[in-house]
């Protein structure tokens, strides 16, 4: 199957502060992402996970390498790639309805006033945030913040959602809930996904393939596991699976030992 | 408690006000009629104020006196120099509206540019920072030469005093515009005019209306001094004109109706303000 997602020898550096030579981020970063599929992408902090998000989403240019999206380069943010911000990123001055209404317009500008409407309480229901559309942002919870960031980001349909670190602010009663939301709109969307996260768990839950970085400077990929796990899972009851700690074992290890040691082959 | 210590606030409010009265009122009562005073002021201001009677500095029963009387028949009208101070002031806060419209409609457009664009904002910076401390009254002879209309100079002068506050805080505003909202609009393939309009305005606009808020102060006090220079009708040249008549207790109720108005002019500005303020 031709991939949909392809990345070349990305690379990211800046000039050194001391002014020899460049400090290197990560470099000879290949991979590709199939459609329909959910890829996390675990690592240490100052890996450079959110570059390779923000290159993927058309925010950044690398400073090496090349990206694609169906066949063509990656040259700017595009409605074709749907992007949920660490923080929320709502406008504190429109309401939820508002918010969401504001990306559905950018992306069907000719709608009428009840056809966009309609849309947006699609995706308000989606997230269970019915009762809230009126609210101002400043009115919310953490996690209802992030779930009209999903909302917002699911409405324009588009052919590929990063997710940076979406559930990163939230406690965890808060975040299970979340997850268990957004299986089951990707197992209805089957929309293809990067997203960043620092849980393991999270990623063993809701990822296809999970990228593992090694630790910057000069950060790789070291390695790309296949999830084990039935497409059925739950947050519930994967852990009685025999493959759960197997594979749960490893992110761990490498997380803790290998990613520090770990060189290009 | 909020209610108590309001309520404790407007009783010092008048307690202070008390005092002042009472002791403006003893300053002020007649009973010095036998004061010395310097033979150049004796002529500048005329035998009655030079020997401390009744008609120098006036009593705070004589300045209530003279603002009822004002405020009964503001809007009289018998002739150029005689009209009620209602109409004066009706002309004053008239010129402010169009000088300050003015500066608003050249300022906020201006300042999106200095704000969303280094180069702009760099190029302009030089001439902002000469002209901005510039004294209205250094304006003044420069707008009656060139522009001859006494009434369209002060306009004008209004103008380039106030449009400083908010040009400033307009591209301060616009710069700082948090990156994830324009990140939000990057993705979402916003063209320009909606960005501007949608994103940028509203983020903005606390920092504007703050701008605003000083401008309408700064237009407010240089009306005053402004028409007391080109004259005309005005609560500016009614302060003039009743200096020229020694009449202090009405310059004291222009005084205190001034202060007014400019108070009535903030809170509405502040309530303005409120309306586009939002919680982060």
């Amino acid at each position: 199957m031709q991939s949909f997602v392809q990345v070349q020898a990305l690379k990211q550096s800046f000039p050194s502060p001391a002014g020899e030579g460049e400090l290197v981020v990560f470099d000879d970063i290949n991979f590709e992402i199939t459609k329909g599929d959910f890829v996390c992408i675990i690592g240490h902090s100052g890996c450079g996970k959110t570059t390779i998000l923000n290159v993927l989403a058309g925010l950044e240019e690398p400073t090496g390498g090349h990206a694609f999206i169906d066949g063509r380069e990656i040259s700017g943010p595009s409605l074709d790639r749907g992007v949920v911000f660490q923080a929320h990123a709502l406008m504190p001055w429109m309401t939820v309805h508002a918010n969401i209404a504001f990306a559905v317009r950018s992306k069907w500008p000719d709608w009428t006033r009840v056809q966009v409407d309609q849309h947006v309480q699609q995706f308000i229901d989606m997230v269970h945030l019915q009762g809230s559309e009126n609210k101002k942002p400043s009115q919310l919870s953490g996690g209802m913040k992030q779930r009209v960031g999903i909302a917002r980001a699911f409405a324009i349909q588009p052919k590929m959602l990063l997710l940076d670190e979406p559930f990163g602010a939230l406690d965890a009663l808060t975040r299970g809930n979340i997850q268990d939301e957004l299986v089951t709109i990707v197992r209805q969307t089957k929309q293809t996904i990067f997203m960043i996260t620092h849980d393991v768990d999270e990623a063993i839950l809701l990822s296809d393939k999970i990228f593992l970085m090694s630790n910057g400077p000069r950060a790789k990929l070291a390695e790309i596991v296949t999830n084990p796990l039935p497409r059925d899972r739950t947050r519930a009851t994967m852990h009685h699976d025999p493959k759960f700690y197997e594979v749960r074992n490893h992110l761990i290890d490498f997380l803790v030992h290998r990613s520090k040691t770990f060189a290009a082959a | 408690m909020l209610k108590s210590e309001k309520l404790r606030a407007l009783i010092l409010s008048l307690l202070i006000l008390g005092v002042f009265l009472a002791a403006w009122q003893i300053g002020t009562m007649p009973f010095t009629s036998a004061q010395v005073v310097d033979d150049e002021y004796a002529k500048l201001v005329g035998a009655a104020a030079s020997t401390g009677q009744k008609s120098a500095f006036p009593t705070p029963i004589d300045v209530g006196r003279k603002l009822v009387e004002q405020l009964s028949d503001p809007f009289y009208d018998k002739g150029p120099n005689d009209k009620g101070i209602g109409i004066q002031l009706a002309w004053s806060v008239g010129r402010v509206a169009l000088g300050f419209g003015l500066a608003a409609l050249v300022a906020v457009p201006l300042g999106f540019l200095i704000g969303m664009s280094r180069l702009v904002f760099q190029a302009l910076d030089p001439f902002i920072q000469v002209l901005k401390p510039i004294s209205p009254l250094a304006w003044m002879p420069l707008a009656l030469f060139t522009l001859k209309d006494s009434g369209v100079s002060a306009i004008f002068v209004i103008f380039i005093c106030s449009i400083w506050p908010m040009l400033i805080n307009t591209a301060f505003g616009v710069a700082s515009v948090r990156k994830e909202w324009i990140d939000v609009a990057r993705t979402l393939e916003v063209r320009p005019l909606r960005k501007a309009l949608l994103v940028i305005l509203p983020a903005a606009a606390p920092t504007i209306m703050t701008g605003m808020r000083i401008s309408i102060g700064i237009a407010w006090l240089v009306i005053v001094a402004a028409e007391m220079l080109v004259g005309g009708t005005g609560i500016g040249y009614f302060v003039w004109n009743e200096w020229n008549n020694l009449s202090i207790a009405n310059i004291l109720v222009a005084v205190f109706l001034i202060g007014v108005i400019g108070m009535l002019l903030d809170m509405c500005f502040a309530r303005l303000q409120k309306a586009v303020t939002y919680r982060d």
